[in-house]
């Protein structure tokens, strides 16, 4: 036969190739989403990693960072081998040490402060997924200078949320996916919840749902939003509060709701002047009282067939006069100060369009009203043949919480979900379990001078939730107990600690000096942190006399050679994600859905090639060389021989209640609370490496006041006891902050603080104007500049990986096309952004979806030269850059000197996008130019190895 | 050049994406490089993957191969410009120059399913079908001196050591949004067709008569108005609840209102 030239040669595919020789299930760590993966394994090596199909967060899908998993595991950024610092504090000069060198010399350190003063240990985490574990040990080796990286974060959304509705935004609650009808999102970019959020997205969307997205920038999810809505930063509270103005104004709110679920008819003792003016009036037993109006009397507000009032004036046993909270708060918002006419200018939009909105809103919640036909019980063990929804649902994220007056914002936002009627009902906001709590849970931080004791655990953990002034870690005089100050007048509802401080405090002895700085996964030197440059300088400033470090010893882990790693002088180095184990706690930050309690591990799924440990193995370990009573028998051995998943199945926090919720119990027979199993991990890794207790239709709703929920969530150890958790839409524990500002009680505000206090702890919701651009020069900053994250990337670990940095190498600063062409910009051209504190320099992008008074940049890309075992030229380092270095991590100097932190007054959350700048061409712009300001190439320290030449992988051993 | 198959079948096997709700996450083009480079037209090659080769004119960072890239660009100007995402693969044209400008039959479209390969063994890495395509869809790797496609996974997409469900492409299985689906274009009954035939789903640039099978649903009309909500433009409208007057232009006002029993 004859071969025909131009005839095709068939291929012979195999469509049914080997995938895998071994598969196993853990969690992904590429971000803070904790979804459930599937992973390939081809002669040891990582062939595929997916989605797990089973698993609740992510129900089978991946993102792009999940999926680029294998290019972190095997990263030539990785670290190899402890090491100690032998050249100067930030030269990168290290000599690699054996483990038992390394923990050793980690033990003497820590020793030596725990028998001492162990608040001279200053322990802060970073995107630690292991805070029940951190926090505890923080606790047991008795230093209250413990938090995570909460503060820099999400504070002001936890805070607002937890002291308002018992539960919060972020990964802790969700849309009702299934049946709201208009969906509005404040500020969110990619992050906690991605893959979530974006199924929900999509789901909204083809059921035909609304959504509104409420951000300066049109990127990501913006920009798929049936309306997008332009803000200006900073300005949400406005909008919010004139939604809550237009709703009031109309009577569109959900009385009966707000009678029963909130502390609406709680009455408040009007007494100007009396040191318990505007807190609730309380009968003798400290119930909080409401007038009823079936019996015309003052009764106790917690009574269940009372007919509450809320709006009259009434008298109280003692003769004084009380109104109910919700007169004072209408009364506020129904002030035409708050009408959209009056804020639509500041916050960049039209007050049509604010009037419009609320009507669509009111629409929404009212008149397309969900019945879900599931007979239900309340918590006074009424039955209820439905469940009534108002179908409007709210999420919000960073661009609420990195402001200043975040924390009011965000208790605004929960204020117009309690009005609407529309949290945790069908359609609405849904608290994720272990939420609803208390608001706030009952648990104080500890760390006053007088609870410090050496070789002592403290009696508590270090965070918690301060009632009034009395809870607060200061001493006599009012100073700071605390490295970070949380806790003091400067922050007192700190509940994440101010880890963005930690640095500067420290440097400055500032309220003391510490001895020992001991952080895990947080890049402090680098784009974790504001003024980074200045932050690299307090690193490694000494004292003129002694000539030693003002921090004097600096201990970090890291799985990668980061931009921190330079400023430790002894570095214990982490696995990656695939090497580990680890558990995704209830006590933590869970994997919970609204339907359901979840929570999740982390298994070994290759073995180490290095010679690394994973994180909380060495914590154990050196708590063991401690001799921390929860970690040591009192002969000194270790309680949990076996490492960190011996202390998973086998230490309990509480009886019955351990790190992990499934399988609990001897047999493995208990959900929630049960005595310890010493087979948990394994039946962990049998059911794909997670567990979740589904709840029954009729506990799904109405979590904070339904009696099979609340009796449920008792019995899991979610709640204490299953009573009736009430919202507040007015806060006391601001007003106790308040009146001691005014004056009253033993525990008062410096005067330095005074004025502060009193102005920023109101009980109802305000808005101000972000601290710095009430305090610089708007008219040389007119402009606006903030930060969101790509979805291909988280923080700073996404630039070493050779299929991300692709998506995402270097980037610009982009604009407002008009506004940029009124300054003379162009694409492409280079720009000097100055604010108060600094100066960069950086290329352009003007776009058309942006605020004009806006500027943003992707968060975290740039790098510098020479770290993360990147080229020294790698684009990151050239082209790519931080905003953080115009960011100050102080405000201006007030008039007496004082600086506070740059952060919201109430929970010290870093205000990140209260950032105020200027933009000017920058006569250079040659192709040639890089971004400025640079710094010395970092030397690499000893990592695994890069590949030489192209990149070939193909999952197969020999790679 | 290279013959299309004359004893074609009625499939058609493709994707449809949904530019409605696609968020530009990358998700897809991830989890495919992830697939693939393991796959039948393994490696896909990066170069410069962490910056340490000397770039002559400048270090622009790592590149490699991809089969599928997402394009974020914006349309029209001002507020109401519209920001897409463009997912950009292979759309296993029906009549592809992109297999018939081969000179030596390495690239193929397969007679059973209509997917567009290149078989690597014959590749000669002479680049007419990636100046053939218009969509851009070819890839070529200079160190294997061959160009590469997006193979609609069909290393995954029939592959019995997985389970059914999973026999979809990664791009699909991944999709976060759900913004991608898989099937037979050429059956009209079949979930893809119908979705395409009520989103009114469109193939990209018809006018260059290759019949690409993939479809793209456009994005649903952006409802910004009141009453494309089913909502009256004004509150005063909706506010039928309140008693005395349309709205309380003051305290007392609502408080009057509220003078209604309220049961706890």
């Amino acid at each position: 036969m004859s071969i025909n030239p131009f005839e095709t040669v068939v291929e012979t595919v195999d469509t049914s190739p080997p995938v895998s020789d071994e598969t196993k299930f853990t969690t992904c760590y590429m971000c803070a989403c904790r979804c459930g993966i599937k992973v390939h394994l081809r002669d040891g090596t990582i062939r595929y990693i997916e989605g797990n199909k089973n698993h609740p967060v992510n129900k089978g899908v991946l993102c792009a960072k999940g999926s680029a998993g294998i290019m972190q595991h095997y990263s030539p950024a990785r670290l190899t081998k402890p090491m100690k610092r032998v050249g100067e504090r930030g030269s990168g000069e290290f000599k690699e040490i054996e483990w038992d060198e390394a923990l050793a010399t980690a033990a003497e350190w820590l020793g030596d402060i725990r028998k001492s003063d162990p608040r001279k240990l200053a322990f802060f985490t970073g995107r630690d997924q292991s805070q029940s574990l951190t926090g505890w040990w923080a606790s047991q080796f008795g230093t209250p200078n413990h938090a995570a990286h909460g503060g820099f974060c999400s504070v002001n959304m936890a805070a607002a949320g937890l002291y308002s509705i018992g539960g919060s935004f972020w990964e802790f609650g969700e849309p009702d996916w299934e049946h709201t009808k208009f969906f509005m999102m404040f500020g969110v970019a990619e992050d906690h919840d991605s893959n979530p959020i974006k199924m929900g997205l999509g789901h909204i969307k083809t059921r035909g749902a609304k959504f509104v997205s409420v951000n300066p920038v049109k990127t990501g999810y913006s920009a798929i939003a049936d309306e997008w809505v332009g803000i200006r930063p900073g300005t949400d509270g406005l909008f919010i509060l004139a939604l809550v103005h237009e709703l009031l104004r109309a009577g569109k709110v959900d009385l009966q709701y707000l009678v029963r679920y909130t502390n609406a008819p709680w009455l408040v003792i009007q007494d100007s002047g009396a040191a318990d003016h505007g807190l609730f009036a309380r009968d003798d037993e400290g119930r909080p009282l409401a007038f009823d109006k079936s019996s015309g009397k003052v009764v106790s507000a917690l009574e269940a067939d009372i007919t509450p009032d809320l709006s009259g004036e009434h008298v109280l046993p003692d003769g004084r006069k009380a109104v109910p909270s919700f007169k004072l708060l209408a009364e506020r918002y129904l002030d035409p100060s708050y009408a959209p006419d009056a804020v639509a200018a500041q916050t960049g939009l039209d007050a049509a369009t604010i009037k419009r909105l609320a009507a669509e809103i009111a629409h929404a919640a009212f008149e397309q009203e969900i019945t879900l036909d599931v007979p239900w019980t309340d918590w006074a063990g009424r039955r209820h043949e439905k469940m009534i929804g108002r179908p409007v649902a709210m999420h919000a994220m960073r661009g609420i919480s990195a402001h200043s007056n975040g924390f009011h914002t965000c208790r605004a936002l929960h204020v117009l979900q309690m009005l609407l009627g529309s949290i945790d009902c069908p359609g609405g906001f849904r608290y994720k379990p272990p939420f609803p709590r208390p608001a706030p849970p009952p648990l104080k931080p500890v760390g006053r001078a007088e609870q410090i004791k050496p070789g002592t655990p403290m009696a508590g953990p270090p965070l918690g939730f301060p009632m009034g002034p009395d809870d607060l870690l200061v001493d006599d005089a009012g100073n700071p107990a605390r490295i970070d100050k949380a806790f003091s007048w400067d922050a007192p509802m700190a509940v994440h600690g101010m880890m963005h401080m930690v640095i500067h405090n420290a440097w400055a002895q500032d309220p003391y000096p510490i001895d020992t700085l001991f952080m895990y996964m947080a890049n402090m030197s680098w784009n974790s942190t504001m003024n980074s440059k200045g932050t690299m300088e307090k690193l490694t400033d000494k004292d003129p006399e002694t000539g030693e470090y003002r921090i004097p010893k600096i201990i970090y882990s890291d799985a990668y050679a980061s931009e921190m790693v330079a400023y430790a002088d002894l570095i214990l180095p982490d696995t990656t994600y695939l090497e580990r184990w680890d558990c995704i706690s209830l006590l933590d930050r869970p994997i919970c859905d609204a339907d359901g309690a979840a929570d999740s591990i982390r298994q070994p799924v290759v073995a180490p090639d290095r010679d690394v440990r994973p994180f909380q193995e060495v914590l154990i370990d050196l708590g063991v060389r401690l001799g921390l009573p929860g970690l040591t028998h009192e002969d000194g051995s270790a309680k949990y021989p076996g490492g960190y998943p011996d202390y998973i199945a086998n230490h309990e926090r509480a009886p019955g209640i351990g790190p992990l919720a499934g399988w609990r119990g001897a047999d493995g027979t208990e959900g929630g609370k049960g005595a310890p199993n010493p087979d948990q991990l394994k039946r962990y890794v049998e059911n794909e490496c997670f567990w979740r207790h589904e709840f029954k239709p009729e506990e799904r709703y109405y979590k904070h006041a339904n009696k099979t929920y609340l009796e449920t969530a008792t019995k899991l150890g979610f709640i204490g006891a299953p009573n009736q958790i009430i919202m507040q839409l007015y806060v006391e524990p601001l007003q106790q902050f308040r009146l001691a500002a005014e004056g009253h009680g033993a525990n008062q505000p410096p005067e330095k603080d005074r004025e502060r206090i009193k102005r920023y702890f109101d009980p109802l919701p305000i808005w101000y104007q972000p601290f710095e651009e009430s305090q610089v020069d708007t008219g040389s900053f007119p402009m606006h500049a903030i930060t969101q994250r790509p979805a291909a990337m988280y923080h700073s670990w996404g630039g070493q990986n050779a299929w991300l940095r692709q998506l995402h190498g270097k980037n610009p600063l982009f604009m407002n096309r008009k506004q940029g062409e009124k300054l003379g910009i162009a694409d492409g051209d280079w720009v000097y952004v100055t604010s108060h504190h600094g100066q960069i320099k950086v290329p352009v992008k003007l776009m058309e979806g942006v605020n004009p008074d806006t500027a943003w940049t992707w968060n975290a890309i740039g790098k510098r030269r020479g770290a993360w075992n990147l080229g020294k030229d790698a684009p990151e380092a050239t082209k790519g850059f931080l905003l953080n270095h115009v960011i100050s991590e102080l405000l201006p100097a007030r008039k007496d000197g004082y600086r506070y932190a740059n952060a919201d007054p109430v929970t010290g959350q870093a205000a990140w996008y209260d950032l105020r700048v200027r933009i000017e061409k920058a006569a250079d712009d040659r192709p040639e130019a890089v971004s400025e300001p640079q710094f010395p190439v970092l030397k690499t320290a000893p990592t695994a190895e890069r590949p030489k030449g192209p990149l070939q992988y193909k999952g197969r051993r020999g790679q | 050049m290279t013959c299309l198959p004359t004893t074609a079948g009625s499939k058609k096997l493709g994707l449809v994406i949904d530019l409605d709700i696609c968020v530009g996450c990358h998700a897809c083009a991830v989890n495919c490089k992830e697939w693939n480079t393991s796959g039948h037209s393994a490696p896909l090659t990066d170069w410069n993957a962490y910056s340490d080769d000397a770039e002559e004119d400048g270090d622009e960072g790592a590149w490699g191969v991809w089969f599928n890239r997402i394009h974020t660009y914006e349309a029209g100007e001002g507020e109401d410009a519209r920001t897409v995402h463009f997912p950009r693969s292979c759309l296993h044209c029906e009549t592809p120059d992109c297999v018939t400008v081969c000179p030596t039959g390495a690239s193929y479209k397969r007679a059973e399913d209509g997917i567009v390969l290149v078989n690597a063994d014959l590749c000669i890495g002479c680049k007419l079908c990636s100046w053939a395509c218009p969509y851009g869809a070819r890839e070529y790797d200079k160190t294997e001196g061959v160009m590469k496609k997006c193979t609609l996974c069909v290393d995954k997409i029939y592959n019995e050591n997985l389970e059914e469900q999973d026999r979809v492409p990664a791009c699909v299985s991944t999709c976060p949004a759900g913004a991608r689906h898989f099937g037979d274009l050429g059956d009209p009954d079949s979930d893809v067709s119908q979705l395409v035939a009520e989103r009114q789903g469109y193939e990209l640039m018809p006018e260059m008569g290759y019949k690409p099978v993939n479809r793209y649903l456009p994005p649903r009309p952006r409802r910004t108005k009141a009453e494309d909500f089913g909502a009256p433009e004004r509150l005063a409208d909706l506010a039928q609840r309140v008693p005395a007057g349309e709205t309380t232009s003051d305290a007392s006002g609502l408080l009057g209102w509220l003078d209604t029993m309220l049961s706890r």
